[in-house]
């Protein structure tokens, strides 16, 4: 038996925050929810995991800045150390200030963009993906929320989902 | 309302005692004549002559050729360390007059250094109250929603800018009266020799300059004693009226503020080195006093709240200010490097020398700022859970403190006491006795009014902030 999902469309974003606590505490499962915009407070009300996203972020720039630290000494100091303009090549410490401006850029860079790819990866974004939008709905002005059926009464959960405010409910089947 | 405690008062003025002791004894333990400066050098004859062989070894690695003469060498160490004094008058040729030249010059360097560390000392806890002034008036021009729940703590910490301020001003006029030698461009006697400082004679005179430093002082004092009237009376107003001159007022101090601070910056600090000189200083100057007096609003609404006075300022203020800290110690060291990194890039010798100066004779200080200043703060204020956290806060603040006490100090002492310098009884002692008297002042205006700004058009979201 294919499972069941209930969409209820809210059309109002405090109204959809209360109806998160209320299915929560009645250990209803919240699968997914839809929105046009951030909601503040949602991740919070449905209990979501905080993100890890900064912390990729932080080890993405010592990854930039080793590599700026990396290539700068091999190539300035160590390969080929080359007196130009009477810079001191002697060793990485002595011309490192002329290094920081690359040094900062790189660990930006990497921070950066490794974090964005990171997103990306994580949240399945990609060119020519497939919207995965139960409802065109969503994206201008109503919010979704879907609730697994499982094996409760439908009923009694659609009643329920009514009278946290749902404007429509819809009963699917789950691919 | 805030009672002062009698063991908080009891504490600051032990301070003010003790320091007030030690900075006596600086002076009386500074030597007065080039007699005792020998008698004193040879004393601790071990240490000087080592120091000595040292930077005498340094300079011949940089010097062009390994097979220079050692009198060659001689002469360019005495004439770099005489450079700035300008001592010309004396034979360049003759040993006797130079050794003379020599202790001269440490006398010199000695007798500034109890004068420096007050100089110092009373400069540190006065840009802190400048620096939460201008602080306190961007969040009135900003119209800042989360910070009008702590405006009665930062108009406590101003209210040391007066007295500061004075003291700050008295120390340049007894500077004016050649009580010391701390700026050498007010020495008639050095400025007949240096052409340089003589051609900036029309800004570098004793008279312009206290009327120049009044002006400061005056417009500043002016501004906070208005901004704290108008605070206290929109407590007790029916309408928002005052609020609406604190706005205005607020946005004319930070116009006045920022021609006003960079000015100051080059009187009261650059003008220590009247050969030198730097655009940026303004603002690096800047960024020292604001990110310090960020950090004290934050020490101290902490202690406040951990003594219950606060109940109204929660984690997320906390959080804001540690952000503040943060960020503006980013930027501090941004300008501290973008002076540093353009000035030893093009390797001007007439402005590379105030960098050869502090990194011979300051190696420690001038980069152990870097530590305390710049990668302590980013590295425990990174996260945004410690930002919450009190003890995390007050730990990195007072790092922060004490290394922007280092960057005013690496600021005076090269041009002032040179290579003498040393962090002993007259540098703490005047740390203490203007800790104890920040400390007695601020908390003691704390107790002048209510700790809540009751009628503040922003202080129910500011209670209700949450980040």
């Amino acid at each position: 038996m294919a499972s069941k999902v209930i969409h209820a469309i809210y059309n109002d974003d405090d109204l959809l925050l209360q109806a998160v606590k209320q299915v929560r505490e009645a250990r209803y499962h919240i699968g997914e929810i839809y929105c046009p915009f951030p909601v503040h407070g949602l991740d919070k009300a449905m209990g979501l995991a905080p993100t890890r996203l900064a912390i990729t972020s932080f080890l993405y720039g010592l990854v930039g800045l080793s590599v700026a630290v990396a290539m700068m000494n091999f190539i300035m100091i160590e390969d080929w150390p080359q007196d130009i303009g009477g810079k001191p090549s002697f060793s990485f410490i002595e011309n490192m200030p002329s290094f920081v401006p690359i040094m900062f850029e790189l660990t930006v860079f990497f921070a950066a963009h490794l974090m964005v790819i990171t997103f990306y990866m994580r949240s399945k974004l990609w060119p020519f993906k497939e919207a995965e939008n139960p409802d065109v709905r969503t994206t201008d002005d109503v919010f979704l929320m879907e609730v697994d059926a499982a094996n409760h009464n439908i009923d009694d959960l659609t009643n329920f989902l009514y009278d946290t405010g749902a404007s429509e409910i819809k009963l699917i089947d789950n691919k | 309302m805030y009672t002062l405690s009698s063991k908080l008062k009891l504490t600051a003025i032990i301070f003010m005692i003790v320091g007030a002791i030690g900075l006596i004894y600086g002076f009386i333990a500074a030597p007065e004549t080039v007699e005792e400066v020998k008698e004193m050098m040879a004393s601790e004859h071990h240490g000087e002559g080592h120091a000595a062989e040292e930077t005498a070894k340094i300079n011949v690695e940089q010097l062009p050729g390994k097979n220079v003469a050692t009198q060659n060498i001689e002469g360019y160490e005495s004439e770099t360390a005489h450079a700035d004094e300008a001592h010309a008058e004396a034979g360049h040729g003759e040993e006797a007059s130079h050794e003379d030249e020599h202790y001269e010059h440490i006398l010199h360097q000695l007798q500034n250094k109890p004068w420096a560390a007050l100089y110092v000392a009373a400069f540190f806890f006065f840009m802190i109250s400048l620096g939460v002034l201008a602080f306190y008036a961007i969040q009135y021009a900003a119209q800042a929603g989360w910070s009008p729940v702590l405006f009665r703590v930062m108009e406590a910490i101003t209210a040391y800018l007066l007295p500061g301020g004075i003291i700050v001003f008295v120390i340049l006029v007894l500077s004016g009266l050649h009580m010391n030698h701390l700026f050498i461009w007010m020495d008639p006697e050095v400025v007949a020799h240096d052409e340089i400082i003589q051609n900036k004679t029309a800004y570098l005179n004793v008279p312009f300059f206290l009327i120049r430093a009044a002006i400061y002082l005056g417009g500043w004092a002016f501004f906070r004693h208005l901004l704290r009237k108008n605070s206290i009376r929109q407590d007790e107003a029916t309408d928002d009226v005052w609020f609406k001159k604190n706005f205005k007022l607020a946005a004319g101090f930070l116009v006045f503020f920022i021609v006003t601070e960079s000015m100051m910056s080059w009187d009261w600090i650059m003008s220590l080195d009247p050969h030198w000189f730097s655009t940026l200083f303004g603002w690096f100057v800047f960024a020292s006093l604001f990110v310090s007096g960020i950090t004290t609003i934050a020490i101290i609404s902490i202690y406040l709240k951990s003594r219950g006075y606060l109940e109204f300022v929660n984690d997320s203020h906390i959080h804001d200010l540690a952000k503040f800290m943060f960020g503006i110690s980013i930027f501090w060291t941004y300008l501290w490097f973008s002076q540093f990194m353009l000035i030893w890039y093009s390797n001007i010798p007439e402005e590379v020398v105030y960098f050869i100066q502090r990194i011979e004779d300051y190696q420690l200080p001038f980069f152990g700022m870097l530590i305390t200043n710049f990668l302590f703060p980013v590295l425990l204020l990174m996260n945004s859970d410690y930002k919450r956290v009190n003890w995390f806060v007050v730990m990195t603040g007072v790092v922060i403190l004490l290394g922007h006490y280092l960057n005013v100090y690496v600021l005076v002492m090269p041009a002032t006491v040179g290579e003498s310098w040393f962090i002993g009884i007259p540098e703490i002692s005047a740390v203490l006795l203007f800790a104890g008297l920040f400390v007695y002042i601020v908390f003691n205006s704390l107790t002048k009014a209510p700790l809540l700004a009751k009628r503040n058009p922003f202080i129910k979201e500011s209670k209700h902030y949450h980040y």
